[in-house]
């Protein structure tokens, strides 16, 4: 029983691969739309090793760490600052909210016309998006850090700033990677619509758009396998990281 | 003397200084009013704490037990009045100060060691000196605890055990203790009190606790602050002087049963309407 538990996170996957299969196989859609499993991992594996998908896969990956770097040395400074006083938070609350909720692909005609076309304006619309979700992760963080943990530190004589540096940060972390998380899942698929419109000869997004204009089915879902690995890889590599530096996250 | 204090029957004229030193009450409450939106707690309230005793405050729920500690140990602004240590402020002292909520109180991001350290690094105590006073304590008071857990790994009874050493490693002058063992099972409890017992018999610090259990207050106690319903007034000092160490079979004795009884009494002569009718 226990060892079947453990295989509990397989079943789905090979649910979706059984019927992935019988449909390709009894031809339910066209062959052409829907290759098979296997032709699709084939097309994976060529272009990961040899093709051009490894490269487009590595500037992805490139674009979306420097722009969710930037983003969190703007993000999480500011947030601390803004979050150790509620009576500032507040005055920009609006703002932030407003510009959170503004998609950022909306900026990119914005951020063209100051970057040009190139890596900067596809990194810097990333870290725009990521940057307001950090900030306002981390600034929530230090505003709700417990009373009484910044109680406990103010009667054994402890100082504003030793207790914002010394309690509030601390307490902020585990939001704050709430933040990093939900950041760089946002500056992804900024990075990636990205690549795909403007004028991109490279990265994820340029991958899948043009093996979907060349029609070449198995290399376009390779791609997107491709983009969703890299998302789910990114998310857990935090996770580890949250669980490694913040190990009394929930406790 | 302040009217409401039937203890403070020290006089302070002819005796030599060391002594009224060591016999005059440590901390004086003066004229202390603090109002809430809703209600006078205090109004023009005077009270002396004696020096190197237990001390208990008890009273009615709301009557503000709490708030009075919170008010002398600063975490809870006066709105008029005066408390002094020894004729000083709070500024110039040293206290210790235990929450209830223990799990709030500690930093979780810290070993055990180091939370009870924290407070000689805030003042600026060196690290290799840190360690050795944290030693120092951990030996004096015999404690068996694992210090490099993280307080969310041990049990509730043990982070209330590495609060109260952190809020004892400055080696305050008056510890102050907001129902410090409410959160814990009743067999911790019984734990907790033989522990804070022991403390207090090795440092004699100054020690007031606030207690909703009347039980623990007389038993640990050798003094008990009956407050009545808002604004609170010293409705009677009780005296309970039993030597220490007081052990289980001290609730038993007749002494301990008729101050309980006594306590018991003025409690629901203080308390609001539905208790007194039954």
């Amino acid at each position: 029983m226990k060892r079947f538990e453990a295989l509990l996170p397989f079943v789905g996957v090979a649910v979706l691969l059984i019927v992935w299969s019988l449909t390709a196989w009894a031809r339910l859609v066209d062959p052409v739309l829907l290759p098979s499993p296997v032709a699709t991992f084939r097309a994976m594996w060529v272009g990961m090793t040899s093709g051009k998908l490894g490269v487009d896969f590595l500037k992805t990956v490139e674009r979306t760490i420097y722009s969710t770097a930037i983003a969190a040395v703007i993000a999480i400074p500011l947030g601390i600052l803004l979050g150790s006083s509620e009576k500032v938070y507040r005055s920009v609350e609006f703002l932030i909210d407003f510009f959170r909720s503004t998609p950022a692909s909306a900026m990119f005609p914005l951020f063209l016309v100051l970057f040009g076309v190139g890596d900067r304006t596809k990194i810097s619309v990333a870290a725009f998006g990521a940057a307001l979700v950090i900030l306002f992760n981390v600034a929530y963080g230090v505003m709700n850090a417990r009373k009484t943990r910044i109680l406990a530190a103010r009667v054994m004589g402890a100082s504003r700033l030793r207790v914002l540096w010394d309690v509030m940060l601390l307490e902020s972390l585990p939001q704050t990677f709430v933040g990093l998380r939900n950041g760089v899942s946002l500056a992804l698929v900024i990075v990636v619509v990205a690549e795909m419109f403007i004028g991109s000869t490279d990265g994820l997004g340029q991958r899948v758009f043009e093996a979907q204009q060349l029609f070449d089915m198995p290399d376009m879902y390779a791609a997107i396998f491709a983009a969703g690995a890299l998302g789910y890889g990114l998310n857990l590599l935090f996770l580890t990281i949250e669980r490694r530096f913040v190990h009394w996250s929930g406790k | 003397m302040a009217g409401a204090q039937p203890a403070a029957k020290v006089g302070l004229t002819g005796a030599p200084p060391d002594s009224s030193h060591r016999t005059a009450p440590h901390v004086t409450i003066r004229g202390l009013t603090k109002r809430f939106s809703d209600a006078t707690i205090y109004d023009n309230f005077d009270f002396d704490i004696p020096r190197g005793k237990l001390m208990s405050v008890f009273g009615p729920n709301g009557c503000g037990k709490s708030t009075l500690i919170n008010m002398i140990a600063g975490l809870v602004p006066v709105d008029a009045g005066e408390i002094l240590f020894d004729g000083q402020p709070l500024s110039s002292i040293k206290f210790g100060y235990v929450f209830q909520n223990y799990r709030e109180a500690m930093f979780p991001w810290l070993r055990a060691f180091d939370n009870i350290a924290y407070p000689l690094k805030v003042m600026g105590v060196p690290k290799v000196a840190r360690s050795a006073r944290v030693e120092k304590i951990v030996a004096s008071l015999n404690v068996k605890i694992d210090l490099n857990l993280y307080p969310y790994q041990m049990s509730g009874g043990q982070q209330q055990l590495v609060s109260i050493m952190r809020a004892l490693i400055v080696e305050p002058e008056i510890l102050f203790l907001d129902e410090p063992f409410s959160a814990l099972d009743y067999e911790m409890t019984l734990f907790m009190r033989e522990q804070l017992q022991r403390i207090f018999v090795e440092t004699a610090t100054t020690t007031v606790l606030v207690s909703h259990d009347l039980e623990e207050a007389v038993y640990l106690s050798d003094r008990i602050l009956l407050l009545s319903r808002h604004p609170a007034r010293a409705v009677e000092f009780v005296h309970y002087d039993a030597p220490r160490p007081r052990t289980l079979n001290t609730m038993s004795e007749s002494d301990f049963i008729n101050i309980k009884a006594h306590c018991l009494d003025v409690f629901q002569r203080e308390s609001p309407e539905r208790l007194r009718r039954r």
